[in-house]
């Protein structure tokens, strides 16, 4: 049976990696191959690296730190920030990155994730969507990585999931800003309905404080994959924590 | 050791170039049939379609220096689907038949998601095999792929998902993961690290 994936995103900045509350005030965590051989090692299943100053400054990620993080993991792992065209991403993939994140971009210009698609396959092509609540739905944000350079868009979260399958995504990251870095669980209920309007696979993202919070989530919400990042980054929580407990709570994971 | 990674063109080399640094070996990338033929292992890697890659290796001249080698031969992936008979993919593609058996999409069934895509359990059929050795039954292995070779008998272990299909394939030199070795953690490694041994 597959299992249910546990994966630390290390938020880069200037080459190091940091964590915001809600998106804002970054603070340093950490050289960014240390904490990737940490994860590793605790039992990752994957690692997301989302380079959170890319698509605000409109410079794409330092690829240099692609290729010593492929150096030393011997897990998957997926690179998001500031990539805007197929030959971006096809550096970082030549760099042994497994899979491409992309967000702001795809809002841009949507027929990106059809090139993506065509060229690398569905299975590199990850659609992260930062996403809030607003009266009683789901709205998608762009620009995230800075305060200042945030806007709210006119999508509304459901049509977008259905929108990049559609084009040929292979998986969603759904953002769930209203809990990032909040560690009170995660938004249940709206991962839920995007997971039940999409059928390729959703890794949910924000909110993560307790194992509780992470058993809730795979229990009710069926999401294929929990990212999470402060828990990890201060040590509240170890992923071979993590998954011992869900374990014992019936998920399968990979031990 | 001599190691020699086919380089069709349209696989990313990197990652398996590092699993086998890890190993204490460096891999040589190559497509001169020369340097092929003569190397003591031959991995062939692969990501894309079976129809590009096998266009790519005809191209390259290099289907029947592949299908004359004696030595221990790995695919990985798309790489071990190339050494079947043939694939569907791409309408119906002939492949290199060192293995045999076809390579069919995975059937489609409520619940199952193509492609599929992550850690996912082997059941080991042939656990004395040398491949195998510490290789335990329900390890988990890191699969991303659509297409794969029905159970075979040149099955050594097998993965259930939508259908039962090969994980791991060996038939006289010739040797197979569908799943990706260098991105599946410990158990990965020793895969890798019998395939050197046999």
């Amino acid at each position: 049976m597959l299992a249910k994936r546990i994966i630390p995103c290390l938020d880069v900045k200037d080459g190091r990696v940091v964590k915001g509350v809600q998106f804002r005030d970054h603070e340093d965590m950490g050289e960014i191959v240390e904490l990737a051989e940490r994860y590793r090692d605790e039992g990752a299943d994957e690692l997301t690296f989302y380079d959170i100053t890319a698509s605000c400054d409109g410079r794409r990620v330092d690829k240099d730190w692609v290729a010593r993080v492929a150096e030393v993991l011997d897990i998957p792992f997926c690179v998001a920030g500031g990539i805007r065209t197929t030959d971006d991403a096809r550096a970082i993939l030549a760099n042994g990155a497994d899979k491409i994140s992309i967000n702001s971009p795809a809002l841009a210009d949507p027929s990106l994730i059809d090139a993506m698609a065509k060229e690398f396959g569905v299975q590199c092509t990850v659609i992260g969507i930062d996403s809030q609540r607003q009266d009683g739905d789901f709205v998608v944000y762009r620009n995230t990585g800075r305060e200042e350079t945030t806007r709210k868009t006119e999508r509304r979260t459901l049509d977008w999931a259905r929108e990049v399958e559609r084009r040929g995504a292979g998986e969603i990251v759904l953002n769930c800003m209203n809990e990032d870095g909040m560690r009170r669980g995660y938004d249940i209920a709206q991962l839920r309905a995007v997971k039940e309007a999409v059928s390729i696979p959703l890794i949910a993202s924000g909110g993560a404080g307790t194992c509780e919070h992470f058993a809730d989530l795979f229990l009710h919400a069926n999401v294929n994959g929990a990212l999470a990042a402060s828990v990890f980054h201060r040590r509240i929580l170890t992923v071979e924590k993590v998954k011992n407990f869900l374990k014992n709570r019936g998920v399968t994971v990979r031990s | 050791m001599s190691v020699v990674l086919v380089d069709s063109g349209v696989a990313n080399l990197f990652s398996v170039v590092t699993a086998l640094r890890r190993l204490g070996v460096e891999p040589v990338v190559a497509d001169d049939p020369g340097a092929i033929r003569h190397a003591s292992r031959v991995i062939l890697p692969g990501v894309g379609t079976a129809r590009t890659a096998m266009d790519a290796l005809n191209r390259k001249g290099l289907t029947d220096v592949l299908r004359g080698l004696t030595q221990p031969l790995l695919g990985i992936c798309l790489g071990m689907q190339l050494l079947f008979e043939r694939s569907t993919e791409g309408g119906d593609t002939p492949c290199l038949g060192i293995i045999p058996g076809t390579v069919e999409k995975l059937r489609t069934q409520p619940g199952f998601a193509i492609p599929h895509m992550g850690w996912d359990e082997v059941k080991v059929k042939a656990s004395a095999h040398p491949l195998l050795d510490g290789v335990k039954d329900g390890s988990f292995v890191y699969f991303v792929h659509s297409f794969a070779a029905k159970e075979n008998p040149a099955a050594l272990a097998v993965c259930d998902y939508s259908e039962t299909f090969t994980a791991i394939a060996g038939y006289k030199n010739a040797f197979g993961c569908q799943f990706h070795p260098e991105r599946s953690g410990a158990i990965g490694q020793r895969i890798l690290e019998n395939f050197l041994g046999l």
